[in-house]
């Protein structure tokens, strides 16, 4: 056989370089964020396949009862989380440790009221889900908080990290990260959740 | 998101008790605990939450599905998963997982361990599906006298369905992609290796709540799952769609890491057009799994609303329309098509092109053929729904789209038969895996022909003509793949050489085996045997005996294979394998077998075309302070 291969059973060559399997790849940051958008491309075809299924069942049916003023201050609320929730990475870029936790603080209070709306739309809704319109009502919604739980679950855990001082000017990832989960969240409710329950 | 290990990672870590059976299980153990714990937390919240709103605290289904949403991140966490990765998430240093053999049992990141996780699992449930096959045969002997009852047929039917799909979706790409494709791409692992090993652990849920689901009167609605049915069946109907759901999620994790993998990880050189023929058929292939894999957990979901919340997507009664299901299901099934054979494919194409000793026959149209397969894959699904009462509309468009596929489709096999064209053929065992996926491929795809075009799809549709088809395609495509890849990377995974003759014995047996089953079943298809029924026509007897005893033919072929495994791995004696002893040229090969943690002594430099056998002056790659590969190994079998 060839000579030209590595050291046969892995021998002591191997073992000079045997701790690096794991070092950080030069292309780390370019390989995180390609990560995020795939995941957010993916999770994108849920909502979509929710609202594919709203207009099938229920065509442009909309039931009198739909609380558009309720639907609309949400809208606002959620928007201006994901406004804050950007100034919380603009703050850490210039290294204003205060500042970012104030604004990150102020995207996890948003993110909190607006759960609270979304139940106590659910607790007044004239509709059941057991109607078409019900069903897309219920399952967007429901399929939009859930995901705005997990991303609140990610903004507190950034949050604690924060404050603990484990991010910084030039290396804070994990904000960035979380905050554009966060907002991805929030432009499927602007872009496909509001508009396909509320407005059509 | 960030998935970086410290520097050091896995391999500093010193084993501080002896490893002894029982302590490779305590990840396991642990990870059982804690699901067990979780299950019993989010069962009884939500039955508070019940008795609290003056409804029955315990409505079986709605808290199984409550418990297992928590009990399934409880199992992931136990297993290794905070040790290895949550405890950052709280600013605490993680921990590292054992480095000897019982790194195979837990938590662990490197993406060769977690490729013999997934060939393990996956070729176990293989042979559970096997089994299981084997029950439907003894079944269908006889129309009158027969083993199992009819619901116990149709539980048995549906379970073989669900296990082979979970094989044909995960066994080649979560084995032999996880393996290969950072070491064919000259990397030290996978993008994430955390995110790998996630992949994988969310595997034994899915396996374990299937098998539980008989305990809940399993479920009678096929791998399919169509409502009316599955929104009314036993609960076992739940535990079905949750399996799913995760096996999904599982799925889309994988292909977003090989996405990311393949984008960004390759060696400096290694440019789209050197890129391996396999990588290509991961890399189409994982496009599929990110995303439209989706659709199939958004239907499976829709079903579990209609049976947990009220709602009624799928209840005709009450506005509901079962036929969306259908929609949505095929808008991820037929791709899933793809993500079986497509890694397939790759892996024959790589076979061919080493051991026919021959550059790798119009490599760009192979390379073409893989993405128009993945362009074309998101507009044909309708094609299983010609007779379920959709639009007429719909019918010619999507007759000609799927028509279309065969161009894609025969690029990649014109590929195969020009490389093989004139070639100095190595009839080894992988070779002969590969080519008997050639053969039985091209009855596959003919056979397709005929349930692609409307007027014969009509007559056809739902008979053991369907059955045969997409079981040439699977077993005779990608399960023949799948073999020719265990006996082509055997000797680099194992650092073992097995038995050529018994392989050989084992092709032969499973090549009669598998074509006398499946041939039998196109004819009784043509004559109207209808498929997922418990029984038949009376005069259908003779050829389903027929079919029958060449299935436990096909069945007893696996013997000589499982014989050889073991032999080779458990006996003293077998004969150890070099580092390249097909004398191939890709970048797996210029390792040691097996490859050590990092996998090469040295980063790859790539400096030309992988497959230019024959082609003087050629280099595939250069490892720094090691030498060239490619030309060195030439006239070395
Ligand atoms: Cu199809």
């Amino acid at each position: 056989m060839t000579a030209l291969a590595t050291p046969a059973g892995g021998g002591a060559g191997a073992a000079l370089v045997v701790h690096e399997a794991h070092a950080p790849h030069p292309a780390k940051p370019a390989i995180d964020r390609l990560g995020l958008w795939l995941f957010i491309a993916s999770e994108s075809m849920l909502f979509s396949t929710l609202a594919v299924a709203r207009f099938y069942l229920a065509g442009l049916d909309r039931p009198e009862g739909v609380n558009l003023p309720l639907g609309l201050a949400l809208t606002v609320d959620l928007f201006l989380s994901s406004l804050l929730s950007y100034r919380a990475v603009t703050k850490i870029r210039t290294g204003d440790r205060p500042g970012f936790l104030a604004a990150l603080a102020a995207t996890i209070v948003l993110g909190v009221l607006f759960i609270g709306g979304v139940a106590m739309e659910w607790a007044s809704a004239e509709f059941g889900p057991g109607t078409p319109y019900g069903t897309a009502f219920f399952s967007m919604t429901g399929l939009h908080v859930s995901h705005l739980l997990s991303g609140l679950v990610v903004l507190i855990l950034v949050y604690r990290l924060g404050r603990r001082g484990s991010f910084s000017a030039d290396d804070h990832w994990g904000i960035t990260a979380a905050v554009r989960y966060w907002t991805f969240v929030d432009a499927m409710w602007l872009l496909v959740v509001f508009p396909t329950l509320y407005l059509l | 998101m960030s998935d970086d290990l410290p520097a050091m990672g896995e391999a500093r870590s010193v084993p501080t008790s002896p490893p002894t059976p029982a302590s490779a299980l305590i990840p396991i153990a642990r990870g059982l605990i804690w699901a067990l714990v979780g299950f019993i937390a989010g069962a009884g919240l939500t039955s508070l939450a019940r008795a609290a709103a003056g409804l029955e605290p315990w409505s079986l289904e709605l808290n199984f599905t409550a418990g297992y949403a928590v009990a399934l991140p409880g199992w992931l966490l136990g297993v290794g998963l905070w040790e290895r990765w949550g405890r950052e998430w709280f600013g605490r240093p993680v921990a590292d997982g054992p480095t000897d053999w019982r790194r195979y049992l837990a938590f662990t990141v490197d993406h060769k361990v977690i490729g013999i996780q997934y060939l393990v699992t996956f070729l176990g449930l293989f042979f559970l599906g096997g089994a299981l096959a084997m029950l439907i045969r003894w079944q269908l002997m006889s129309p009158t006298n027969q083993p199992l009852g009819a619901g116990a047929y149709n539980n048995v039917m549906s379970l073989h369905g669900i296990v082979m799909i979970a094989v044909a979706v995960a066994s080649v790409v979560g084995g032999f992609g996880n393996y290969f494709v950072p070491l064919l791409i000259g990397a030290r692992d996978m993008a994430f290796p955390r995110l790998n090993a996630l992949s994988y652990w969310l595997v034994p849920p899915v396996a374990v709540l299937l098998l539980l689901s008989l305990a809940f009167g399993g479920w009678d609605s096929g791998w399919t799952a169509y409502p009316p049915l599955s929104v009314r069946n036993a609960s076992g109907q739940v535990l079905f769609n949750l399996a799913i759901i995760t096996f999904g999620l599982s799925s889309i994790l994988g292909g977003l890491n090989f996405l990311v993998t393949i984008i960004h990880m390759r060696a400096p050189g290694m440019t789209w057009g050197r890129l391996p023929i396999f990588v290509w058929g991961v890399f189409a292939t994982s496009w599929i799994a990110l995303i439209f894999t989706q659709f199939l957990a958004a239907a499976l979901m829709m079903v579990l609303l209609d049976r947990i919340a009220g709602t009624s997507f799928f209840e005709a009664a009450a506005g509901g329309a079962p036929l969306l299901y259908q929609h949505i299901f095929w808008f991820y099934s037929h791709p899933a098509v793809y993500i079986f054979v497509m890694p397939g494919f790759g892996l024959a194409l790589e076979v061919i092109t080493h051991f026919s000793r021959k550059p790798l026959f119009a490599y760009r149209w192979a390379v073409a053929g893989f993405l128009g397969i993945l362009g074309l894959s998101g507009i044909v699904w309708a094609h299983h729904m010609f007779v379920a009462g959709m639009p007429g509309q719909l019918l010619a468009p999507i007759l000609v789209s799927t028509e279309l596929i065969s161009i894609p489709t025969g690029l990649i096999f014109l590929s195969a038969l020009g490389t093989l064209w004139m070639g100095r053929l190595w009839l080894r065992a992988p070779m002969l895996f590969a080519l008997g996926m050639v053969f039985n491929f091209l009855i596959g795809g003919v056979t397709g022909i005929f349930l692609a075009d409307v007027p014969t799809d009509i007559g056809l549709h739902d008979t053991y003509f369907v059955v045969a088809h997409f079981h040439y395609t699977i077993i005779g495509g990608e399960i023949f793949a799948l073999f020719a890849g265990l006996y082509y990377w055997f000797p680099k995974m194992t650092g073992r050489m097995y038995s050529e003759r018994w392989a050989k014995a084992h092709f032969w047996l499973m090549f009669l085996g598998f074509n006398a089953t499946f041939l039998a079943m196109f004819w009784v298809g043509l004559h109207g045997m209808n498929r997922r029924i418990f029984t038949y026509p009376i005069d259908l007897q003779g050829p389903n005996l027929v079919t029958s005893l060449f299935g436990f033919f096909l069945g007893i072929s696996f013997l000589p294979f499982l014989w050889n495994m073991a032999r080779t791995l458990l006996a003293r004696r077998a004969e150890p394998a070099p580092a390249n002893p097909w004398a191939a040229r890709t970048l797996e090969w210029q390792t040691s077998s097996p490859p050590p943690p990092e996998n090469f002594v040295a980063d790859p430099v790539i400096d030309g075309h992988p497959y230019d056998y024959g082609v003087p002056g050629s280099v595939h790659a250069v490892l720094p302070g090691v030498g060239a590969t490619g030309t060195l190994t030439e006239g070395t079998r």
